[in-house]
């Protein structure tokens, strides 16, 4: 699965201007109510969701990344969209460091195949160093759009 | 010290796949060993001691996964993986 295939480019936040968990959930979750991909009366119960699902365990993996998540039947495909802090936002991260590069992601419930190559994709291109230091420079949506198309292009090596 | 070479072959039984939840409950467990365990699926080799490593696997239900350790508590370290998985990682099976 490639980023062009569930990232929603018109929901792309180069400059979070959250400072807690909650609120850059809130804020990433917005951006796709916005660009469409999200209904405006699902917002509530996905972020509700998707604080839920980090009371189990922290979706920051390291490396300053952040993967929050969840099922939800108000989305026919997976969707998702992807913010950058240049000051990082402490997400209770498996390593202790904050996060700066958030992938949020919403899945169809009866889809685990899906949530799982996104998962795939994501984790492959972030393992690439010069990925993440571009992805962390970006300034603009048009910035992360171009680095995601490159990315799946395989610009990036495996 | 002795080094000791242990393997195995499990396969992924609950619904949802490696997702991060499991992801994450491997590293934990392999972290708690000092030898070094990879987890290998069609050829590609990841340590089981990182959550992005695992991810990059995308190992769905049904996925036949091989288990290498290898160090002085390769044994425990199996057993220990095998069981996570064996318990389907105490996920509902529907």
């Amino acid at each position: 699965m490639k980023f062009s295939d569930f990232i929603a480019t018109q929901a792309l936040l180069p400059v979070l201007g959250s400072t807690t968990k909650e609120s850059v959930i809130g804020e990433l979750v917005d951006a796709l109510v916005s660009s469409g991909n999200v209904q405006a009366s699902d917002r509530d119960d996905i972020i509700r969701a998707i604080m839920k699902r980090e009371e189990l365990g922290s979706t920051g993996i390291g490396r300053g990344v952040a993967v929050p998540h969840t099922k939800h039947v108000g989305v026919g495909k997976l969707v998702g969209t992807v913010g950058v802090s240049q000051e990082g936002i402490d997400f209770d991260s498996l390593d202790g460091h904050k996060a700066e590069l958030f992938f949020l992601l919403v899945s169809p419930p009866d889809r685990p195949g899906d949530h799982l190559r996104a998962l795939e994709n994501i984790s492959r291109q972030l393992r690439n160093d010069t990925f993440c230091r571009f992805l962390k420079q970006s300034k603009t949506g048009e910035d992360i759009t171009q680095l995601l198309k490159e990315a799946d292009d395989n610009h990036f090596g495996s | 010290m002795s080094q000791f070479l242990s393997t195995a072959t499990v396969v992924v039984s609950n619904p949802q796949g490696l997702h991060m939840r499991p992801a994450n409950l491997l590293v934990t467990a392999a972290a708690k060993f000092s030898s070094n365990v990879t987890i290998i699926r069609e050829g590609q080799s990841v340590d089981c001691k990182s959550i992005l490593g695992i991810l990059t696997l995308g190992a769905i239900q049904g996925s036949q996964l091989d288990l290498r350790a290898e160090g002085p508590d390769a044994d425990s370290a199996i057993e220990t993986i095998v069981d996570l998985f064996q318990r389907g990682f105490d996920e509902p099976t529907e």
